[in-house]
């Protein structure tokens, strides 16, 4: 007898569907496993026979031949498990074959029988949801998670036998609900009023947030650069739903969520020896990296000089388009890959004071190089950040500093006004306007139009520098509510620009 | 006369081409710490052979008695290089003072030797490769201002302030002349290429080596004696002791040139030497205006004018004063934001507005500093 029942397998950020066909025939006891299986895939045969056993079920004694279609596609994994094991029933026919219909089924198997949680629950429910499914079964742990997809019934079951009850109709769970996203998320996540000082890095902040502009923070070592960053996904606007569910499904499949629905942005700060493959995703059974995971959120590179050449160098691509296209073998896979990038680095390479610095002017080119090029590229904006005097470190009573949703107030308007400027256009905020756009909205103010000409003839600005600090101040002229682009805004772009690279300037 | 014309005679470019020759023997007789290079360069070609030749005197020898100065000329016209020899009109007449004066000079560039031959002033612009920001900020200035006013800026195409002095030249429309301890074709070092096609294209490079010559050891002294020579003036802006500059330094003295140097911190290793030689007597150079005064006496009618920066804001202005001093005083942008008691906003664009004026100046990670030679507030 022939038995079919749908799943789902992981591919990328997204999930296929995966339909499990099990033969039962007579001939010499048999399991048989085909349609590409790895090896996690193939040992479910073992967890399928004990779970069954130990559920008081029965494994039938005969030939049973299972494939997972398409078996074209690789499937790794243990989420195979539950819907095996279901199809084992049906075709022997301990459960009606009917019942599965119109249902998928994922899930590990414990020998036991008990279910445990797979990765990606949301990305699969997704999956089921837009492949025409009207239930997904799923392990508890999974539930929450899963039933984020709207327009899905989710069944958590715990068990095989209580599975088992649901499709004979002896039990009837009730549809599991979304976890509830965290109470008050102005309790968490750290508060830009916390950093005493650095009144550049917080500025500089507020205007990287208000319109998508990637950031660098020149500082030396212990200066709180990782510390303000870490604080950027706060001021940034709140992740719209459709962003969170995006956010909750990435870090679902990656394994790094908590199965509630994203309150915040991401904040993802990959140490330094990380490989490219660690940055923009990659392996056999291709995982999403480090900028898929800050998608909708911050990439923040500390020590931005020391990560290799190549790493670097593959950023480049994702960071330009806002998705990073893996190739492995035949296949080819995109992962969403839209982060705003923070990189830090210290004034020069030995890292000490103006006063002790002992770096020649071999070594600071050398620095300079390292930083320069394939990154460099995409930075708008590049801040100071200073260690505060001790005597602000010290002083007990608070600083009236701004909190970080009073500034989030003023980048979500900001961003609402840049929302609809650009509406109808590709650009979603000022960083993604091209020339032809920023010409179009860089609207100057006579006197900025002046003083921007001089900094063009002075020969300190090149075109692609011009079109950069014209989006800066169209940013910062969002932040302060004009239309125009006046003086002091053109001017305080200028000043927060990109000099020319070192060792360029021959 | 053009630059890659060769009109030395043939004795001297034999002459040229015997040191180039014998260069690697040279570099094994001198090439200890404690040698000086007294002497060996002012023998005649023979007693030279005799002296340095060692078991290739027989080829160098030979090599003399083969010289075949019309093939010469013909490759080094095929390597767009000059030769001017001392008996030549073109020869700067200043290096005669030297013993051992180079017999031909190999020269590459659009420049022209002749306002050098003329004793135009030249001045020699000379320092640490380990520079600090401090250091190479005040000989761009220099350079600068020297170039701005008429002065050719001599200076070895080294790292660090070397380099800075013929980039400061050039920012002026200066004509920058560079003396090489290679071959004039080498750019030596290789990280100053751009520069030394810059220094080509504008201005000249010198070489006592024939073309295709590395350097050696021995040859950056003998480099040093020919930018001492040609300059009325040899400026030290920051060395270690010892250090090549105070060689350079050491034969301006012997010349009877004058020395200046540039105060540094007494706390810098490389103001060392700079100050070592201020408080041996050396002329205390804090601008281009001091080495004017010094060349052409303080009230001369004929010292030529150093032209200005034309200043657009007006430091009458309290913010803006109050902004530069915080940026002399080398503080960070929240440094300056508290100095100042103004909000960073006002403060990033006051700063753009100094640097626009060209009283500040940026780093490429973003750091100001107040640029040398910015009106006094």
């Amino acid at each position: 007898m022939l038995a079919c029942v749908a799943t789902f397998a992981l591919l990328g950020v997204d999930s296929r569907e995966v339909t499990v066909e099990v033969d039962v025939r007579r001939g010499l006891p048999a399991f048989t496993l085909v349609g590409l299986p790895d090896a996690a895939v193939r040992e479910a045969r073992e967890r399928v026979r004990a779970a069954l056993l130990n559920s008081s079920l029965e494994f039938p004694l005969q030939r049973l031949t299972a494939n997972l279609a398409p078996a074209s596609m690789r499937k790794a994994g243990p989420s195979f498990d539950l819907a095996l094991a279901v199809a084992v029933l049906a075709a022997s026919g301990q459960v009606p074959a009917e019942a599965v219909t119109g249902s998928a089924v994922c899930g590990e198997l414990s020998l036991s029988g008990a279910l445990r949680p797979f990765r990606g629950a949301l990305a699969t429910a997704l999956g089921a949801r837009e492949a025409g499914y009207r239930r997904l079964i799923v392990p508890v742990e999974n539930a929450g998670e899963a039933a984020l997809a709207h327009g899905l019934d989710v069944l958590a079951v715990p068990s095989l036998d209580r599975l088992v009850d649901v499709l004979h109709g002896r039990w009837q769970p009730e549809p599991a609900r979304p976890h509830s996203t965290r109470p008050d998320r102005h309790m968490h996540g750290p508060d830009l009023a916390d950093v005493r000082g650095q009144a550049d890095a917080k500025r500089a902040v507020e205007i990287a947030a208000a319109g998508g502009h990637n950031l660098l923070m020149v500082g030396p070592p212990g200066a709180g650069k990782t510390m303000v960053a870490r604080r950027l996904p706060g001021v940034m606007p709140p992740p719209s739903f459709e962003e969170a569910l995006e956010i909750t499904r990435i870090h679902g499949v990656a394994g790094v969520g908590d199965g509630r629905l994203a309150a915040e942005r991401p904040f993802r700060a990959p140490h330094h020896t990380t490989s490219p493959q660690g940055l923009v995703g990659g392996g056999s059974h291709p995982r999403p990296g480090e900028i898929t995971l800050a998608h909708r959120g911050v990439l923040f590179l500390d020590e931005v000089a020391e990560f290799s050449r190549p790493a670097l160098e593959a950023l480049r691509q994702p960071l330009e388009d806002g998705f990073a296209e893996i190739t492995r073998g035949q296949r080819s896979l995109t992962f969403p890959a839209r982060a705003m990038l923070v990189a830090a680095c210290n004034p020069c390479p030995c890292a000490r004071p103006a006063g002790d610095c002992r770096c020649n002017d071999v070594d600071r080119l050398r620095y300079g190089r390292r930083l320069s090029g394939p990154l460099l590229d995409r930075i708008d904006l590049v801040c100071q950040a200073a260690a505060p005097p001790a005597a602000e470190l010290v002083d007990q009573c608070a600083h009236a500093t701004e909190r970080s949703a009073t500034i989030r107030e003023r980048v979500v308007a900001a961003r609402e006004r840049q929302r609809h400027r650009l509406a109808g256009s590709e650009a979603l905020c000022n960083a993604d306007m091209d020339g032809r756009l920023t010409r179009r909205h860089g609207a100057l103010g006579d006197e900025a139009a002046a003083r921007l000409l001089g900094s063009v003839e002075q020969g300190g600005l090149t075109g692609r520098g011009h079109d950069r600090v014209l989006r800066l101040a169209r940013t910062i002229a969002d932040l302060a509510g004009r239309e125009r682009i006046a003086a002091e805004h053109l001017e305080e772009a200028l000043g927060y620009r990109l000099a020319a690279p070192v060792g360029l300037a021959a | 006369m053009t630059a890659t014309a060769s009109s030395a005679c043939a004795a001297c470019l034999r002459r040229g081409y015997l040191v180039g020759q014998l260069a690697a023997r040279i570099a094994g007789l001198l090439d200890s710490p404690h040698a000086r290079l007294t002497g060996v360069l002012a023998l005649p070609d023979e007693e030279l052979v005799a002296a340095v030749g060692g078991k290739d005197r027989g080829d160098a020898l030979a090599f003399l008695e083969r010289f075949d100065a019309a093939s010469a000329r013909q490759e080094l016209e095929q390597a767009g290089v000059g030769a001017v020899c001392r008996h030549d009109c073109g020869y700067p007449s200043q290096l005669e003072q030297l013993d051992d004066a180079p017999a031909v000079l190999f020269v590459k560039g659009a420049g022209d030797l002749g306002p050098l031959a003329g004793r135009e002033p030249c001045v020699a612009l000379v320092g640490a490769r380990r520079a600090s920001p401090y250091g190479l900020e005040v000989t761009h200035e220099l350079g600068r201002g020297l170039a701005a006013a008429g002065l050719t800026v001599v200076s070895g195409l080294a790292l660090g302030i070397d380099a800075e002095a013929h980039r400061g030249c050039l920012d002026a429309g200066g004509l920058p002349l560079a003396v090489l301890g290679c071959g004039p074709d080498i750019p030596y070092p290789r990280t100053n290429r751009r520069l030394y096609d810059r220094v080509c294209e504008r201005g000249l490079v010198i070489a006592e080596l024939p073309p295709g010559q590395r350097p050696f050891r021995w040859s950056f002294p003998a480099r040093n004696r020919i930018m001492a020579a040609l300059a009325q003036m040899t400026v030290v802006v920051e060395a270690a002791e010892p250090s090549g500059s105070l060689i350079t330094s050491d034969f301006a003295t012997q010349l009877g040139r004058s020395v200046g140097a540039v105060p540094g911190q007494v706390t810098s290793s490389v103001a060392r030497g700079t100050n070592r030689l201020l408080k041996d007597g050396a002329v205390f150079v804090t601008s281009p205006e001091d080495v004017l005064d010094e060349l052409y006496g303080a009230e001369t009618q004929n010292r030529p004018a150093e032209p200005r920066r034309n200043p657009l804001v007006s430091l009458g202005d309290p913010v803006q004063r109050l902004l530069l001093e915080a940026v002399e005083g080398g503080l960070g942008v929240d440094g300056i934001c508290a100095h100042a008691g103004l909000p960073v906003q006002e403060v990033r664009a006051g700063l753009s507005r100094l640097e626009a004026a060209g009283h500040v100046r940026r780093d490429p990670l973003g750091m100001y500093r107040r640029a040398a030679g910015s009106p006094q507030g």
